[in-house]
């Protein structure tokens, strides 16, 4: 038996911006086991639910990431919305969808620079930065921050986009959609960019499945998992397919990411054709909520999980977020098995970690 | 910035952050910001840091993180705090695990307000770091001529 030694991997990496550990088993230089350890980041939000109401929370829900701030909010208030049993107005539904995919857009970019960073292609990650800021500035016009909204409340959304700012996205769209052509064939044809990610950190679809794999990890092994054909916001009037790829290794989550890229433009087209003219952005909502709830949405990195539970005081007795990136977690671990040492970094991030959803 | 004849490193730490102020901190070093102007450089190694960007707020577990990363830095240094959480506790203050503001452990210079903090104030911050900085590279440099320094 070859000699066996742990490397441990973080919490401080410079492939990540966040703090994660994993301790890495190896032999010479292939990993058998990953063994991977969470906490850095935990603050304990769940437990402030009693002391913020239930309109507070949304606000805190928001903040449990800083990168898929809106869909958080978004889960948080659709749940809340079910226990009252309101209707959302469908202007109100659009704008969300809007938002959402925004915030899906600029979180895909960023992994997308990241990735490029990952593997050494700093003139690629600076491109994508750059088509990234645009969609930020698009965050900024729409809703007054680049990244947390604060946009939403229980009930529908506090701002509205008029006709003009919705001119003004199209018009951006069209621009960044240009632009991501000549990225999107660096990243599926060149050359150093195949080598490093064909055929490293395979995970088949059984594994997938067994692993409990979410979002476009899942998406890469062949899984047509999305949750946002469940119909909420808008989603249920808008016409898309998941985006899948049956390899199941580095390529494939980088290909699945870029084409929701393109998916998201070609859906926030339909979205602004489709929205509807009414005034109203809210519904009021009377008295403290009773009931228990849970609400799926789909998050950049995949489905997350809402449980919300209350007993008709202002403040929940619960609030529980399954995130994405946990589910993915063991997958990662899988993954990582077999690999050359020099790919760990890379293959940490095709899973696209988000480490302070994971803690929260 | 006139006088300012040094370039600092910098060394960024997330402590609980929400990753808002993370990638805003990220976007500083790209093209449409550059924060790299204004001389400086980031790096991932406290040893060769000269100025410390802490985001998020202190909990149980990174405080003796931040205090080491702090004391692993060679004098004269700067410490920036960047977003509410990481000068307060902001929307976290009342968590069970969250201590509160990066002051909790360091003593802080430079405190960048915002939720999540903009890239503009980031840099700002940055600039006003770069400045302390070489005030204190000055006296410092004072120090051992006369013999009284390390």
């Amino acid at each position: 038996m070859k000699k066996r030694s742990i490397i441990p991997f973080g919490p401080q990496h410079p492939v990540l911006p966040e703090p994660i550990h994993i301790d890495l088993v190896i032999e010479d230089e292939t990993v058998v086991e990953a063994i991977p350890s969470v906490g850095f980041i935990h603050r304990g939000l769940e437990k402030l639910v009693e002391k913020r109401d239930f309109n507070q929370m949304a606000y805190v829900a928001e903040r449990i990431c800083g990168i898929c701030s809106f869909q958080h909010g978004m889960g948080y208030c659709e749940a809340v919305e079910h226990i009252f049993g309101v209707e959302v107005p469908d202007r109100a539904k659009y704008l969300r969808t809007i938002w959402a995919e925004l915030g899906r857009m600029h979180s895909h970019l960023l992994w997308l620079g990241l990735l490029a960073d990952g593997f050494g292609y700093e003139n690629l990650f600076y491109q994508c930065w750059r088509v990234r800021e645009k969609v930020l500035d698009l965050q900024e016009l729409t809703s007054g921050g680049r990244l947390i909204f604060s946009v939403n409340k229980v009930g529908g959304v506090i701002r509205d986009i008029p006709a003009d700012q919705q001119r003004t996205i199209l018009s951006t769209l069209d621009e960044v959609e240009q632009e991501l052509y000549a990225i999107r064939d660096t990243f599926f044809e060149d050359y150093s960019v195949l080598s490093r990610l064909k055929g490293v950190g395979i995970i088949t679809k059984e594994q997938a499945h067994d692993l409990g794999c979410a979002g476009p990890f899942a998406r890469a092994s062949g899984i047509s998992t999305d949750m946002r054909k469940l119909g909420y916001a808008a989603y249920g009037d808008l016409d898309f397919e998941p985006i899948t790829s049956n390899d199941g290794d580095s390529f494939a989550r980088c290909y699945c990411r870029m084409q929701e890229v393109f998916q998201s433009i070609d859906l926030l087209r339909q979205a602004i054709s489709k929205m509807p003219q009414d005034n109203e952005l809210a519904v009021a909502v009377k008295g403290n909520p009773d009931g228990e709830c849970f609400m799926r949405v789909e998050q950049p990195r995949g489905e997350a999980v809402y449980y919300v539970k209350a007993n008709g005081k202002p403040n929940l007795v619960r609030m529980r977020v399954r995130t994405p990136t946990f589910a993915n977690l063991p997958g990662l671990c899988e993954m990582l098995k077999n690999t050359q040492l020099a790919d760990v970094g890379l293959l940490v991030l095709t899973i696209d970690p988000c480490v302070s959803c994971t803690e929260r | 910035m006139a006088n300012v004849k040094r370039s600092p490193w910098l060394l960024h730490y997330d402590g609980s952050s929400c990753n808002g102020c993370d990638i805003e901190v990220l976007a500083c070093l790209t093209p449409v910001y550059d924060a790299e102007r204004f001389g400086v450089m980031n790096t991932g190694d406290p040893m060769q840091a000269d100025i410390l960007l802490v985001t998020g707020g202190i909990n149980s577990q990174n405080a003796s993180v931040v205090r080491q990363l702090y004391d692993q830095m060679p004098r004269p240094k700067v410490v920036v705090a960047v977003g509410v959480c990481a000068c307060t506790g902001g929307i976290f203050k009342d968590c069970y695990n969250i201590l509160g503001g990066a002051d909790k452990v360091v003593p802080v210079d430079i405190y960048v307000p915002g939720c999540a903090a903009r890239p503009q104030s980031i840099i700002d911050g940055i600039v006003q770091a770069v400045e302390l900085f070489q005030k204190r590279s000055d006296e410092h440099d004072a120090l051992v001529q006369s013999g009284k320094g390390m």
